[in-house]
């Protein structure tokens, strides 16, 4: 019982703390997830953590919801809500105050500044992300070769991913990946 | 004695609009964006916001998303309480954010649900495995569109700073509160000086 209660607050104050860290939304700290669950609590091996991710995607809604997953898997039903909690809770409550004062400061130049500086720091995390769930997901050749065509067809041509999931998922059911 | 609830709308300049949602069309349009918006869900709450329901201007928008931008944590997430807020207060930023999260969460959860079951079925790990490797894949092409713009530019501080976050975090897996607390105060002092 205690060991549940302090998984829970584990998650909790785990989650909300990355949230502050979250530059440039949800997936930009999935690196962070990963490090906590897979390498420093051992929650989940690398290929759960990908099945995890590729869950979330083909789930409609914001990427956040890949939390709700981990929580899940982590301490059931209250662990979904606590962790999904955790990581809106902070920032919402930020959001709420901050929409009353935006007009006060949004041409002030140090808030264009900082946005400006933040900007790359995205970016970078992003680039982050991909590198961390390409490397859980890499199981075999045919996985690596699949991420390499999906990112390479998804980012030359306007094509519904779905459809690549499909294809994916077929392969994967071929016994081909 | 109007047909609908009238709906007090909080002085900003945001959600001037004079058309303001009642609580459970804010719920049902988030749900809507929520479930409509996989791959993007910029793209369906624009068009759900701006184009179909009229609730904002172009602009309006604009200036909401940018403020999501600003702040840290799940952009959707602040930006359904941002307007929710605009348009009904402190109840409709909470309605806005249940419609925007309810959903998919209980999907997620049917799934999740699934998974626990019959995750380690060899015909499932096969499917999710290569499933997995797709959205590897979308992740990777997602992270190089937004660099797009970046990699137009001249070699500068912004380069620099991602290259810093990508090889930090995503190559030598350091924990992301050391590289940012390092990272952020000096790209701001550096943003803060190009400025001038």
């Amino acid at each position: 019982m205690n060991n549940e209660i302090g998984t829970l607050l584990t998650l909790a104050g785990y989650f909300a703390l990355l949230s502050l860290f979250a530059i440039g939304g949800a997936n930009a700290a999935l690196p962070e997830m990963h490090r906590l669950a897979v390498e420093v609590m051992h929650w989940m091996n690398d290929r759960q953590f990908a099945d995890m991710y590729a869950i979330a995607q083909v789930t409609p809604g914001p990427n956040v919801i890949v939390v709700t997953l981990i929580g899940y898997h982590v301490a059931g039903l209250l662990g979904a809500f606590v962790a999904t909690l955790a990581m809106c809770g902070p920032t919402c409550v930020f959001a709420f105050f901050m929409g009353q004062v935006w007009d006060r400061f949004k041409d002030a130049p140090w808030r264009i500044a900082i946005q400006a500086a933040l900007v790359p720091v995205s970016i970078g995390l992003i680039g982050a992300s991909a590198a961390v769930i390409a490397r859980a997901a890499a199981q075999s050749w045919m996985a690596v070769a699949v991420t390499v065509v999906t990112a390479v067809v998804t980012y030359t041509v306007r094509v519904n991913p779905l459809w690549i999931f499909a294809g994916a998922a077929l392969l994967g059911l071929g016994g081909l990946i | 004695m109007s047909e609908t609830t009238p709906v007090p709308v909080p002085p900003t300049s945001i959600g001037r609009n004079p058309i303001a949602p009642k609580r459970l069309e804010l719920f049902i349009a988030f749900a809507l964006i929520s479930l409509s918006g996989f791959g993007g869900v910029l793209y369906w709450s624009r068009r759900m916001m701006v184009d179909e329901r009229k609730w904002m201007t172009a602009e309006e928008f604009n200036e909401a998303y940018a403020l999501c931008n600003f702040l840290p944590g799940p952009n959707i997430v602040n930006f359904s309480v941002v307007f929710g807020r605009q348009v009904g207060g402190t109840a409709g930023a909470l309605v806005a954010l249940l419609g925007l999260l309810g959903p998919p969460f209980l999907l997620v959860m049917l799934l999740g649900l699934l998974y626990a079951y019959y995750g380690d079925i060899a015909v499932l790990q096969r499917v999710l495995a290569g499933v997995a490797a797709a959205a590897a894949g979308l992740t990777v092409s997602t992270g190089l569109k937004m660099a797009g713009p970046l990699l137009r530019q001249r070699p500068g501080i912004a380069h620099a700073v991602a290259m810093a976050a990508f090889l930090a975090v995503g190559v030598l897996q350091w924990p992301i509160y050391w590289v940012l607390g390092v990272l952020i105060p000096c790209s701001i002092a550096l943003a803060w000086r190009m400025r001038r």
